[in-house]
């Protein structure tokens, strides 16, 4: 019979494994899934994976689907590991996008090299107010944040609906639900012509960095993997818990919120009821897949991004229906939490006979 | 205006959360904390709306729905149970499979409209004044939901059986010491829960509002999952929960029909606000939760020998 035997480490090359596996697990399924579809599974494989790397535009857009996955996992990435579980990234992102975007349009006839920092600014701020929230109701109340952030979420993209059509409809904007176009002023400079590539994708690779370094290099970023693997040994070293929850929480949600301004300002260039596929949400897939690391956040980023623009180019290719990205993004979860199993146990073939003589 | 009317939009707009919560609340108490609700109820009701579309049997739609989510909640078991994966994100795994699944099912299935389920139909009771309709006129999803609440009710503080499910959700480890399956009580109670979800999500799309949608839960499973917390984890109280969310739903819809002049989406954002309000009130309390949550809830058991 086989037994699964608590690794006193977890073992580090599973933990790397584990998301290839889980990877090519994902990549398997999807053959049956076209099949099940009656496409052609080797030409659908092709152009959900590789055909959009095939162009240099391609690349770029992946890069650009990237940025706000990274900006967001890497910051809900601290807080797991500190078993804070922020699962309304979504709706700081839309608040960031919601404070910075309404800076960009009060600000919208101002020429002046303040407005773009001034917008970034209140982005960030916005999804630091709507993170902190929930810190406030779990450290003062006791509420359980998973539900708190998830139904501030919700709250989030009514308010977003509502001014884009209500007061900052666009009146030239044929009663669209959309606000006007931000001024160049308030907008992220381009990094490569003919492309959308911005800064947004610069603040990504900065924000990987940094948390790299409060993790690897600071006391702070030890605490917050104390509290979460052992939080008893964490209490007895002092270890201020409620500190690292607010932390958590404003960490994670400045950097959902600088990711959602940096889309709307670096990529939409308005305010529209929908400013975000639901990369909030996706971004909780990409923190597991890199391991909570900052590094591997990075290249979860990279290829979550490929389902997004994976569909959309079959989409347009093939014509499958678009919900196959939402099906691979929760297959490829469950692959790797299946196989996350054997970087913290063993498999042990132990037969009955030998199991029954030690008793 | 119409009393009967709204009660009847109540009860509606209740039963999905109530059958959700009773069964989440039974998982629960196993100690197993399944974030997949509002996973579960989408497939349900996308599964319960398409079987019903093509053989024409709500009875047929309603239990294909219920066998689509149970069938996640399994998937659900074996990867926290025997591969011991994380609950919390095992359940949002599961959400979020739920939602692609269920849209991807769906895309062809958007803009049919079918017949609400059938009521029940008691000729003279069911055609009395006021209570008649409330009482005797409705469909067999809503009684069952009722017989839910006190099965569960009955089921968890009265009988053996659901002694040793609360024993195990208390401390894992002895009641395993004592011989009770931990296991298999923890799979049969996230069964359960599954089951439920699915006749939730079938209420949706087959009663509530007769038609497909992508994402048609908006949240409400995961008010099911607060409603559990909110009814401290007790059948009747949860129910309780349920219909003073329906009314709520229900009340903010009409004050929208009132003409008053605030924007529809500032009323469509109460039930999300109720939640976090309830949530803090009753979460303020520690002991009342220390009290009443079981002990285990989130933690892997592994069985030593």
């Amino acid at each position: 019979m086989f037994t699964l035997e608590r690794r006193v480490e977890q073992s580090k090359s599973w933990l790397v494994f584990s998301p290839i596996m889980a990877i090519g697990l994902t990549v398997l399924s999807g053959i049956i899934i076209f099949s099940v579809l009656d496409k052609d599974p080797w030409m659908s494989l092709y152009t959900f994976f590789i055909q959009p790397l095939t162009t240099g535009f391609g690349f770029t857009e992946l890069i650009v689907k990237a940025t706000p996955l990274i900006l967001i996992g890497v910051g809900l990435s601290i807080g797991f590991k500190a078993n804070v579980w922020n699962i309304g990234a979504e709706g700081q992102f839309t608040m960031g996008a919601i404070a910075g975007g309404g800076t960009a349009l009060f600000l919208n006839t101002q020429e002046s090299f303040l407005v773009l920092p001034a917008v970034l600014l209140m982005g960030i701020l916005g999804g630091i107010v709507w993170g902190m929230i929930p810190a406030f109701l779990k450290t003062k109340f006791n509420a359980n944040e998973i539900l708190t952030s998830l139904m501030l979420s919700y709250v989030a993209l009514l308010i977003l609906s509502y001014l884009v059509h209500g007061p900052w409809r666009d009146p030239g904007g044929y009663n669209f639900p959309e606000s006007k176009i931000f001024s160049d002023f308030a907008m992220l400079p381009i990094l490569l012509e003919g492309t959308r590539l911005n800064l947004g994708t610069g603040f990504a690779v900065l924000s990987v960095l940094i948390i790299y370094i409060l993790l690897s290099r600071t006391v702070l970023g030890y605490q917050f993997k104390v509290v979460g693997l052992a939080p008893a040994a964490a209490k007895h070293a002092g270890f201020d818990r409620v500190k690292l929850i607010w932390l958590s929480m404003i960490i994670s949600g400045g950097l959902a919120g600088l990711a959602g301004i940096s889309e709307v300002s670096g990529t939409i260039g308005q305010l529209l009821p929908s400013v975000s596929p639901g990369y909030g949400f996706t971004a909780i897939i990409v923190a597991f897949l890199g391991r909570l690391n900052p590094v591997g956040v990075l290249f979860a980023g990279l290829i979550m991004a490929l389902t997004y623009i994976g569909g959309e180019n079959a989409q347009i290719e093939i014509g499958l229906p678009a919900a196959v990205t939402g099906l691979f993004q929760g297959i490829i979860l469950f692959y790797l939490l299946a196989c996350d199993v054997l970087a913290r146990y063993r498999l042990r073939y132990k037969p009955f006979l030998k199991a029954r003589d030690r008793e | 205006m119409d009393v009967v009317a709204i009660v009847l939009t109540i009860i509606t707009a209740s039963t999905p959360l109530l059958l959700a919560a009773t069964g989440e609340l039974i998982t629960e108490k196993s100690g197993v904390l399944n974030l997949g609700v509002e996973g579960m109820m989408l497939i349900g009701a996308i599964t319960a709306f398409a079987i019903t579309t093509i053989t024409d049997s709500a009875v047929l739609g309603v239990l294909a729905g219920a066998a689509a989510s149970t069938s996640l909640a399994f998937v659900f078991g074996v990867l926290v149970l025997i591969f011991l994966a994380n609950q919390v994100a095992t359940g949002l795994a599961l959400t979020i499979f739920g939602i692609g699944l269920s849209a991807l099912v769906g895309t062809g299935f958007v803009g049919i409209a079918l017949e609400p389920l059938p009521k029940l139909d008691l000729g003279l009771l069911s055609a009395m004044p006021v209570i008649g309709e409330i009482l005797f006129g409705q469909d067999f999803l809503v009684y069952l939901s009722f017989f839910m609440v006190v099965l569960v009710a009955y089921f968890l503080s009265k009988t053996r059986l659901g002694l040793i499910l609360r024993a195990v959700g208390e401390s894992h480890d002895s009641a395993h010491a004592l011989g009770y399956p931990v296991l298999l009580v923890r799979f049969l109670a996230i069964l359960f829960g599954g089951f439920m979800c699915g006749l939730a999500g079938s209420y949706l799309s087959l009663a509530y509002t007769p038609l497909w949608a992508e994402n048609m839960t908006a949240g409400r499973g995961w008010i099911a999952v607060a409603l559990v917390v909110f009814g401290t984890w007790r059948a009747v109280r949860v129910a309780l929960g349920a219909y003073l969310f329906g009314t709520i739903t229900i009340l903010q819809l009409h004050v929208q029909g009132w003409g008053l002049e605030i924007a529809s989406q500032f009323m469509s954002m109460l039930p999300y606000l109720a939640t976090i309000a309830v949530l803090v009130l009753i979460s303020r309390d520690g002991a009342k939760i220390r009290l009443n949550a079981p002990q285990s809830i989130g933690k892997v058991f592994t069985p030593s020998r």
